[in-house]
């Protein structure tokens, strides 16, 4: 075969492996590039933290609106610290929005879902939303059932 | 007891020695400076060993993808997690069916072929031809190959992951009507690209350079007879698989410290 | 006689625990036809890659243009390779390639000569082996004769002073056989080639060679050119020239005793696992 169309179906290939690479990277692993600067950040405290994790989502109705940035215990009260990153067009959440840590069906991931206030004042970058609620532990829901009954 | 001490120690000996010329092989053409002269050679092992793989190794992927999406649907659909079809088969996917897999392939339709060929060019007397000329083979019969390879490698593994994903979107969205933004979306949420994709791309460069390196040693250091190359090609598929599922057990183990 | 171009001095050399050369000496003048004769399984071939460099002795010297070959280093041995040629028995024509692209490679390799130069020096080699009208053919298609052929024009591509042939009558139909014998002749005549001819092909060997080793269990058993040879009375000389089955080269392969080996248990396998 003459060098040239070898060179060429080479390429081809190359630009295959690269294609591929690239649709692994933003479809399958879902990585964004750049939309960082268009986030602002939100902080929110919870008893419990159930299995919420790094990058998991955070919705308003269902809709996904932002990702989680950074999990950290606060030591002084032993809460778990979640600092969220909003998307800046998402600019109206009221500030007595309620926080809740929910659970994608009955075996999928958590997600925090920000059920919105009724406040005309919206919360800005750094802000944080007081009232919060905790991951249902299903242990802990069974345990009170059963104390409940008997 | 005595003798099978001796047959012991005589098979160790044995495969120290095929280690150290192995390793000598892959050290005096590699590591030499490579020359840019060569680089058409390298094209053309590209094609050789890469693109003529593209084939099967989309196939399977497919199949495979297929499959997983297939058996994965009816044992998640049982809990009404379905939704987390997507993420199950990208992750077996690019961490752990997509290289391996496809370095079983490779090994299969690119190995056995590197070794026959090599060692019916030294049964001809064509590698001592060159020798003759004044050309050393191991630079340009040998690292042409190896670098192919280490190239050639990580490109099919992505392509059989990608494929294999597509087919498994097929037959759970499409088909089995898994919903197909909880297919993306859980996907995209749970898998990493550093700390998946790119373990991936790793173990599939190692078994590219290992499948290479055994194909292309097996092939020089035939016996250059019939016999000889047959045996020599059975021994590259079967060393190389072992290779690949002995070294992908390790790497995963290095990688998870991580 | 002329000065030796090829000097081989008390050369030992072994093969696992078999000794293919048990101090062996001889020397080759420059511009001569010779021819190294014996039976097969002597190391004629073996001798060829001692003088290539390919193989080194286990003691003695081998001396090409009074260079030293096993203590030359790597690139050195590749640089005087370009002055020698080596016709392989099997021809050892690269598959992948036309037949000009085999006897291109060692002028692409070896010179920065333009592409119109190499292409001109390309079909004379061809030429002056009778092939030009091949030259876009591939090995694949060429018949045994014409391989060897194409093989030579390419051993001579680079105009080599020394030039070896190994077993270059074996195999070859008569008419084939009688172009090759021709263009040893006419290559050591019009180049001053000195040629190395390993064979053990009597009749065509004779009927070129200039001087004429015999060699059997590793050391030079008669010399001299093809009519003192013809003439010597030694048994072991006379019975390869004339081709006896059993003499003071044995039929039989070294081997224990017969009937004993009859009776012995045949249990005594070896396990290898390579």
């Amino acid at each position: 075969m003459q060098m040239r169309s070898i060179e060429i179906i080479v390429g081809a290939f190359m630009l295959a492996g690269i294609l591929s690479l690239a649709v692994l990277a933003i479809r399958v692993s879902g990585f964004s590039v750049g939309t960082e600067t268009n986030t602002y950040t939100v902080y929110a405290r919870f008893e419990n933290i159930g299995g919420l994790v790094n990058r998991s989502k955070v919705s308003i109705g269902g809709v996904i609106v932002g990702r989680v940035a950074e999990i950290s215990l606060e030591q002084e009260t032993y809460t778990a610290l979640v600092r969220m990153e909003i998307d800046s067009k998402i600019n109206t959440i009221s500030s007595d929005s309620t926080a809740a840590i929910l659970t994608d069906g009955l075996l999928g991931g958590k997600f925090i879902g920000i059920s919105l206030g009724a406040e005309d004042r919206y919360l800005t970058a750094g802000g944080e939303i007081h009232d919060t609620q905790s991951a249902i532990v299903l242990e802990e829901l069974i345990g009170q059932f059963l104390l409940n009954k008997f | 007891m005595l003798s099978n001490l001796r047959k012991i120690g005589q098979f160790a000996l044995v495969a120290l020695g095929t280690l150290g010329r192995a390793g000598l092989i892959w050290f005096q053409a590699i590591w030499r400076r490579p020359r840019l002269a060569n680089l058409p050679l390298v094209l053309r092992q590209i094609y050789q060993l890469g693109v003529l793989s593209v084939v099967i190794t989309v196939m399977s992927g497919f199949s495979i993808g297929a499959v997983l999406a297939l058996q994965g649907y009816n044992q998640l659909v049982k809990y009404g997690s379905e939704s987390a079809l997507g993420l199950g088969v990208a992750l077996v996917l690019v961490m752990e069916i997509g290289p391996v897999v496809s370095a079983l392939l490779f090994a299969g339709r690119a190995g056995s072929a590197m070794t026959a060929e090599i060692g019916l060019m030294k049964a001809t007397e064509q590698l001592s031809s060159m020798e003759m000329i004044g050309v050393d083979p191991l630079q340009r019969i040998v690292a042409p190959r190896l670098w192919a390879g280490f190239i050639s490698m990580p490109i099919l593994a992505l392509m059989f992951s990608v494929v294999g994903i597509w087919g498994a979107s097929l037959v759970g969205v499409d088909w089995l009507g898994v919903y197909e933004g909880a297919f993306w979306a859980a996907m995209q949420d749970g898998v990493d690209f550093q700390s998946h994709v790119l373990k991936g791309i790793i173990k599939s460069i190692v078994f590219g350079l290992v499948v290479t390196w055994i194909a292309v040693y097996q092939g020089y250091d035939t016996i250059p007879t019939s016999e000889g190359i047959a045996a020599a090609t059975t021994r590259t598929v079967v060393y190389s698989s072992v290779s690949v599922l002995v070294l992908d057990f390790f790497l995963t183990l290095v990688m998870y410290q991580f | 006689m002329s000065e030796a171009q090829i000097e081989i001095a008390k050369v030992v050399f072994r093969r696992g625990q078999r000794r293919i050369f048990d101090d062996i000496s001889l020397s080759i003048p420059k511009g001569k036809i010779v021819a190294i004769m014996g039976p097969s399984g002597t190391g004629k071939t073996t001798l060829l890659r001692l003088i290539g460099g390919q193989l080194r002795p286990e003691s003695g010297s081998v001396k090409v243009k009074g260079l030293e070959i096993p203590a030359l280093s790597r690139a050195k041995l590749f640089e005087i390779r370009k002055s020698m040629g080596m016709l392989f028995q099997t021809g050892a024509l690269f598959t992948e390639q036309s037949v000009f692209e085999n006897v291109a490679f060692p002028l692409r390799i070896h010179t920065r000569l333009p592409e119109d130069m190499i292409r001109d020096l390309v079909l004379v080699k061809l030429q002056s082996v009778g092939l030009r009208g091949a030259s876009q053919l591939f090995p694949a298609e060429l018949s045994g004769g014409m391989a060897r052929r194409v093989a030579l024009a390419r051993a001579i591509a680079l105009d080599p002073e020394i030039i070896m042939y190994d077993e270059p009558f074996a195999g070859l139909d008569p008419i084939a056989m009688g172009v090759i014998v021709e263009l040893i002749k006419t290559l050591n005549h019009v180049y001053g080639m000195t040629s190395i001819i390993v064979s053990h092909d009597i009749g065509e060997t004779a009927s070129i060679a200039d001087l004429i080793y015999v060699i059997a269990d590793g050391k030079v058993i008669g010399a001299g050119s093809p009519k003192e040879l013809f003439e010597q009375d030694s048994p072991r000389i006379q019975q390869f020239i004339k081709g006896l089955p059993d003499g003071p080269v044995p039929f039989h392969y070294p081997a224990a005793d017969y009937e004993e080996e009859l009776m012995r248990d045949r249990n005594t396998r070896t396990w290898f696992p390579f």
